[in-house]
């Protein structure tokens, strides 16, 4: 008996360990009990990218999108759903925006409109754990057209129409780096796929990992093919089991389908791959700290030249590229460089997947033309920022990156314009924040980040990155001066100058862009003694507005050091000196009395 | 046949890893990984043994164990609390989370419980920051959380 409907249950982590498991387990026994398990394929697939509203699960051809699912929803789901084909309403998704009533299309969902998907092509469409599925969407074909049809110097012209920039951070193009080892002669070259993903707020590659695995395992086999390399080494961060899990079953379907290891595909040509895992250092996202993690050793970075394309792991040439970058390769192969060509801006082509998270209504993760607009993103696809807040300040690039304010909006992100407005397009890290969150403070905690991950090899950024941090933390606690922001400039310069590695090269930028942004909120911390987002506890100054106070209790009875009192019914105070400025007291307060400033 | 050190000794499984990653170069890494899962944490014993075994120098181990923030040289407690400190938690309250795990387990980052309970640690981002602050306990992640949850979450686990 043919299937008549599809359950696809989203298995990314967010989801996952929202009780998206026990939902797919309990949705296969339902589907058992009322006897309709022949007519229905339960599919738990990757990151659907709408993790605000998880666990999402999608019933086709009926297009039903039941968003935050519980496991005690699938005796309905199936009763009503499959069995009646109805659509339950109080799971479906609603918009809060769009025209309701007509033919529901998931296409339509704000979320998906302004998207367009290439590398996430097959994340929630299809089960990572079955080759099957991704070779039945096209999949392998790339590899198999490479081998078969395609010469090494054919795929590189391929690559080069595309345009296809690397997607780890800097952007280098990526036929430079293939043709650069490919040229090269040695018996032993590698492909590396850089599946560290550092930044600390993003979670591309790990979701791209988690729902379609295969896509980065076609792409190294054909990045080796390309350059005559025959090992391959994938390396991930421990701190993605799900991800380690999943790939390790890919590369075990793969062989058993004689698409990876010797002879791959009848063809004569041979590729292997490892997993090696990272162990919780940043730096070893950098390409040659991280094959000398893979070498064994402490993650230490190594002037560059030589470049890892010629002298790389084990001393060997070694093309390394990231996850992204290489899930967009077999599509390239696939459609051809000058379809590719036509998607983005004139510089960047392509799209660019952003983790979008921080202060916004759907956070998640998005893949959008190059070219699109940080409004577009942050207002169309990501619905504006909750509760009525304004917005403030998107930051991309992580600890390496700056922010982008209300007046580039407009700016159509690519590589090349976010570096003009003093940011970075990095590694897809998007996070927004509003009125409520303080510059000087976000920006200390990024310092705080770069002095516990600088490897302290070169003197610039062990002691650069620690000043700066020391500038700041002064600052927020109103110890401040004018001359600190000139001399944190100074620093910051001179550690761009004289660092080893992009770490210490780019560890500055926060500052630097929000000092130019944002110069009135330093000034404000320092000359004032004022943080206007009430963040930096030392400037904060709670108060009790006597005239709107009721004297509920309810402030002196929520205060952790009793520093709150009053009678009954009659005003209350803060006895300033013991006030650990928690902010108890001002949450609590039903009245508006406390002020906060 | 398991190997005995002092007070630990090493599983078939983890003794057949061993043999298995010798012969590949830069396997340290992945050992200390396979280890760490087995104990929880680098025992001193085995890292000695570890040593004889893959005939590297104790200091070229430590020198790697101390180097990535992964690797732990102390016992963990029963359970590890893990907050989330990435940069969509920071801005959602993940430090309120830490400072309130603080008073509640009378622990500092980092530190266990006297009884052995519970370790807490603040880690970077774990990928799920659409569920912002989030922390896990082992693999069980909790996510959209507030401070007024957390003794529920500890309660579980006890
Ligand atoms: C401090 C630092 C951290 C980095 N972290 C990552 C990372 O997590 N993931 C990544 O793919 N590239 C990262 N990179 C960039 C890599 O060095 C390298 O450029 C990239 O893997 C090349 O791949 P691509 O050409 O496909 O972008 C990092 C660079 C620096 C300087
Ligand atoms: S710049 Fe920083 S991270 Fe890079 S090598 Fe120097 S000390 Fe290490
Ligand atoms: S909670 Fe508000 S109204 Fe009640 S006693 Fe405190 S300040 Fe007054
Ligand atoms: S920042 Fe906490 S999960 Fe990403």
């Amino acid at each position: 008996m043919a299937v008549k409907n599809y359950i696809l249950v989203c298995g990314g982590t967010a989801c996952e360990s929202a009780g998206g498991g026990d939902i797919y387990k309990s949705l296969l026994s339902e589907a058992e009990a009322q006897g309709v398990a022949e007519d229905v394929q339960i599919v738990k697939t990757g990151c659907f990218g709408f993790c605000e509203k998880g666990p999402i699960v999608k019933v086709l051809p009926e297009q039903a999108f039941y968003v935050e699912v519980k496991p005690e929803d699938s005796k309905e789901i199936i009763a009503e759903t499959i069995v009646k084909g109805r659509i339950i309403d109080r799971l479906q998704y609603k918009s809060d925006q769009g025209a309701k009533g007509e033919a529901f299309d998931i296409e339509n969902i704000e979320f998906y409109q302004k998207q367009y998907r290439i590398v996430l092509r097959n994340c929630g469409l299809i089960d990572p754990e079955k080759i099957d599925e991704y070779i039945a969407r096209d999949g392998y074909a790339a590899l198999e057209k490479c081998l078969f049809e395609m010469k090494p110097e054919g795929i590189i012209d391929e690559l080069k129409i595309a345009g296809l920039r690397g997607r780890g951070g800097a952007g280098f193009p990526t036929w430079m780096k293939w043709n650069f080892t490919k040229q090269v002669q040695d018996e032993q070259k590698y492909v590396v796929c850089n599946a560290d993903e550092g930044d600390p707020g993003a979670y591309m590659d790990r979701s791209t990992l988690e729902g379609d695995p295969h896509s980065v395992l076609e792409a190294m086999t054909i990045a080796a093919y390309c350059v005559g390399a025959n090992k391959g080494a994938i390396y991930i961060r421990a701190e993605y089991p799900l991800a380690i899990e999943r790939l390790e079953t890919a590369m075990k379907q793969a062989r058993e389908y004689g698409l990876l290891g010797d002879d791959i595909l009848g063809s004569g040509f041979n590729f292997d791959l490892e997993v090696r895992l990272g162990a919780g250092a940043f730096v070893c996202g950098e390409e040659t700290a991280l094959l000398a993690s893979i070498e064994g050793n402490r993650g230490m970075p190594t002037p560059k030249p030589p470049f890892p394309a010629v002298k790389g792991m084990f001393q060997k040439p070694t093309v390394i590229n990231n996850v992204e970058t290489f899930a967009n390769i077999p599509v390239i192969i696939n459609k051809g460089g000058e379809w590719f060509s036509k998607i983005g801006t004139e510089k960047s082509k392509g799209t660019k997947v952003f983790a979008l998270t921080g202060k916004i209504k759907n956070s998640g993760l998005v893949e959008v033309p190059m070219g699109t607009t940080l409004r577009e993103i942050v207002f169309d696809v990501g619905g504006g920022i909750p509760s009525g807040k304004k917005f403030k300040a998107a930051q991309t690039g992580g600890p390496s990156g700056g922010v982008i304010t209300e007046k580039d909006l407009d700016t159509p992100i690519d590589f090349d314009n976010l570096i003009a407005i003093g940011s970075m397009m990095g590694s897809g890290g998007l996070i927004v924040m509003d009125e409520d969150d303080c510059i000087v403070d976000v920006t200390k905690f990024y310092l705080d980040f770069s002095v516990e991950e600088s490897c302290g090899k070169c003197a610039p950024c062990r002691i650069g990155t620690k000043k700066l941090y020391e500038y700041l933390d002064k600052i927020t606690k109103g110890k401040g001066e004018m001359e600190d922001l000139e001399k944190m400039k100074d620093i910051g310069s001179a550690m761009k100058k004289a660092s080893l590695c992009g770490l210490g090269q780019t560890a500055p930028n926060p500052i630097l862009s929000t000092i130019e942004n944002f110069y009135e909120e330093y000034r404000e911390h320092i000359e004032d003694g004022k943080c206007r987002a009430g963040k930096c506890k030392d400037l904060v100054h709670y108060e009790i507005i006597a005239d709107k106070c009721i004297g509920c209790t309810v402030c002196a009875r929520k205060c952790p050091v009793n520093c709150i009192s009053g009678e009954r019914k009659k005003p209350h105070v803060i006895d300033q000196d013991k006030c650990i400025k928690c902010g108890a007291c001002y949450e609590g307060c039903k009245f508006d009395a406390i002020t906060v400033s | 046949m398991p190997v005995e050190t002092k007070e630990l000794k090493m599983s078939e499984g983890l003794l057949s890893f061993i043999t298995e990653w010798k012969k590949k170069p830069g396997n340290l890494i992945m050992i200390l990984h396979r280890v760490q899962g087995e104990f929880g944490y680098i025992p001193k014993g085995i890292a000695e043994e570890l040593g004889k075994m893959l005939d590297v120098p104790l200091a070229k181990i430590y020198g790697v164990i101390t180097f990535y923030h992964f690797f732990k040289l102390e016992k963990p407690g029963k359970h590890t609390i893990s907050v989330c400190m990435g940069t969509a938690c920071y801005l959602k309250g993940g430090q309120d989370l830490v400072g309130e795990l603080e008073q509640l387990l009378g622990v500092g980052c980092g530190g266990t419980t006297d009884d052995g309970q519970f370790t807490l640690e603040a880690v970077r981002c774990i990928g799920c920051c659409g569920l912002a602050p989030v922390l896990t306990v082992g693999q069980e992640v909790f996510g959209k959380l507030t401070t007024d949850k957390l003794p529920e979450i500890i309660a579980k686990f006890k």
